[in-house]
């Protein structure tokens, strides 16, 4: 029973981290029409950030600042957040397409250079080193797990809130009057160049704050975590969820992790054993025709853009 | 004549580099009044609206406003120093409410904003009675009319307007043009394109026509009106239509 139990809340904790993400991609994709086709560089400058910040110190790397641990995380979304800004000054007059390409390209660089620049963030045998927080007061147990697990979900909750009120105010009507239409919105003095990268930029923030909190739960990150695989997930849970929906994003993330954990499971144990060998592609093949069949007949996923109807009687802000 | 809000000089202007659409055009606005520019399709009018509006690389000739060269400034700064431009489709929000629409142009508005707000909306009643709907639902005629509030909105001196009349019933192109001409009566300048030929050379001022990309004749509205020329091009079909 505890097993079971035990084994729902690390289920629950490495779903809601990445719900995180995938919030993060819809700010970025579902609010303002940005194709960030390299989600794990994001994810991966958090994750990355937070352990070299907040680890004790290495041999023959960077890290082992042992900053307190709001801090780390903090750092880790900062630098997460500064590689958007380079990134984004260099990409985002590219149109969709071109931009999806381009970011994937970041994603590989990122992932490449984390492998190969040694004295950086420890190549191939990544960051370890890392105290998780409070460990000494909660032990490894359970409890740590529980505990660690309401933090993610306080975070997860907090994140909602924070872009569902963003995508209420000004500034969330401006992202959807650029994404109808550029011109007319530059016409009324808007700057969509400017605004798009403060999107990007506060989406790749929060896709570092989830790189952050995965890297704390596992305390280690290496390249293996910042593979492609990773952004085809994340984006295979907002289609399904539904872009432009906080709720559906989040729905989405649980239930892709949900699926693909499950699919895992099952192909372990009733797939032939020569079949085996071939799981993680099995999974991707079934991944691969969710995506496809979402986009076929419920294009809009499972919980739909809802457009704002009105805002009552509020005064136009300054 | 009093000093030139707008002159354009031998401007040259495409979409794509090395393939000019206007050809050394040059044009000038004077405060108060509407300028008129008419010409075939495809003469390169919404060309020109768009080159001064800074939404095209002119590469050659020089725009001023004020005075003040603004030939390579950016649309959403040009919006900043008093140009509002109304595009000829697609210029409202239409997923956002009318009255989302004028908040978000009003947002330069500052303390400002709830003041101007009911100046607007005592302005355009149609749209006063509708804030809470999304703005695709309006009809043609109040989409224009919910453009021009918007471009309002941001206190301009000068509006380009392309073809606000375009789609909508004779009456209700009427109260768009006349609109127009009532607002040039608080100090606005108005640049304006539009079809309806015969009606909008007897509101405006001054009106240039434009063919290929280029200047062909200009002069004051009421003389256009009775140049034979003129006539014969632009004012005849609808005479006859119209008999
Ligand atoms: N986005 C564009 N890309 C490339 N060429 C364009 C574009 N828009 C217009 N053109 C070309 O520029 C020329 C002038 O078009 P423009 O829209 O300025 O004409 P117009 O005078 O406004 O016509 P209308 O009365 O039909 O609105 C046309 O030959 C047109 O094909
Ligand atoms: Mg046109």
């Amino acid at each position: 029973m505890i097993g079971v139990i035990s084994y729902l809340v690390f289920f629950a904790t490495t779903a809601s981290i990445l719900a995180i993400a995938v919030l993060g991609l819809n700010l970025q994709w579902g609010n303002t029409g940005l194709f960030n086709g390299g989600v794990v560089a994001f994810f991966g400058a958090g994750a990355y950030g937070t352990l070299i910040l907040g680890g004790t110190p290495q041999a023959g790397h960077l890290g082992g600042y042992g900053l307190f641990y709001p801090l780390a995380l903090l750092g880790g979304m900062a630098i997460a957040g500064l590689v958007a800004w380079i990134v984004g000054l260099l990409t985002l007059r590219l149109r969709h397409d071109y931009l999806a390409i381009a970011t994937f390209g970041v994603a590989v660089a990122f992932e490449n250079l984390m492998r190969n620049a040694e004295w950086l963030a420890g190549g191939a045998k990544g960051v370890r080193g890392f105290e998780r927080p409070l460990r000494d007061a909660l032990g490894d147990g359970f409890t740590y797990n529980i505990f660690f697990f309401l933090v993610v979900l306080v975070i997860l909750i907090a994140t909602y809130l924070f872009l569902e009120r963003l995508v209420a105010s000004p500034f969330g009507r401006l992202l959807r009057a650029i994404r109808e239409d550029e011109e007319a919105a530059q016409s009324l003095g808007k700057n969509p160049a400017r605004v798009r990268l403060m999107a990007f930029i506060t989406g790749s923030v929060i896709l570092g704050l989830a790189g952050g909190l995965y890297g704390t739960f596992y305390a280690f990150v290496s390249p293996q975590d910042v593979l492609p695989t990773l952004t085809f997930q994340i984006w295979a849970m907002l289609i399904v969820g539904g872009a432009g929906n906080n709720r559906g994003a989040i729905f989405g993330a649980f239930l892709i992790w949900g699926a693909w954990t499950a699919s895992g499971w099952a192909l372990s144990r009733f797939a032939p054993i020569e079949a085996q060998l071939y799981t993680g592609s099995v999974q991707f093949i079934l991944i691969g025709s969710v995506i496809v069949g979402m986009l076929m007949w419920r294009p809009h996923g499972l919980l739909p853009e809802r457009l704002v109807v009105s805002q009552r009687g509020k005064t136009p802000s300054a | 004549m009093p000093e030139a809000v707008l002159e354009a000089r031998g401007v040259t202007a495409g979409y794509v580099p090395d393939l000019p659409i206007l050809h050394e055009v040059s044009l000038v606005a004077h405060p108060a009044q509407i300028t008129l520019i008419i010409g075939p399709n495809g003469a390169g009018k919404s060309t020109l609206i768009k080159a001064i509006a800074g939404l095209l690389p002119v590469s050659a000739g020089q725009i001023t406003f004020g005075g003040a060269d603004i030939t390579h400034i950016r649309t959403d700064q040009l919006a900043a120093r008093g140009i509002a431009y109304v595009p000829q489709t697609d210029n409202i929000f239409r997923s956002l409410t009318i009255r989302q629409n004028l908040d978000l142009a009003l947002r330069r508005a500052g303390a400002g904003a709830p003041a101007r707000l009911a100046r607007l909306l005592e302005q355009f009643p149609a749209l006063a009675d509708k804030q809470r709907d999304k703005a695709g639902t309006l009809s043609g005629g109040q989409r224009q009319f919910l453009a021009i509030a918007m471009a309002l909105a941001t206190a301009p001196k000068l509006i380009l307007m392309d073809e606000p009349s375009a789609g909508l019933s004779p009456k209700a192109a009427q109260e768009v043009l006349e609109h127009a001409r009532t607002l040039t009566r608080s100090g606005v300048s108005i640049l304006l394109v539009e079809q309806n030929v015969n009606q909008a050379l007897r509101l405006a001022d001054h009106c240039f026509i434009l063919a290929e990309g280029r200047n062909q004749i200009d002069g004051p509205a009421d003389a256009l009106l009775n140049n034979k020329v003129v006539g014969e091009i632009y004012l005849g079909a609808r005479r006859m239509g119209a008999a």
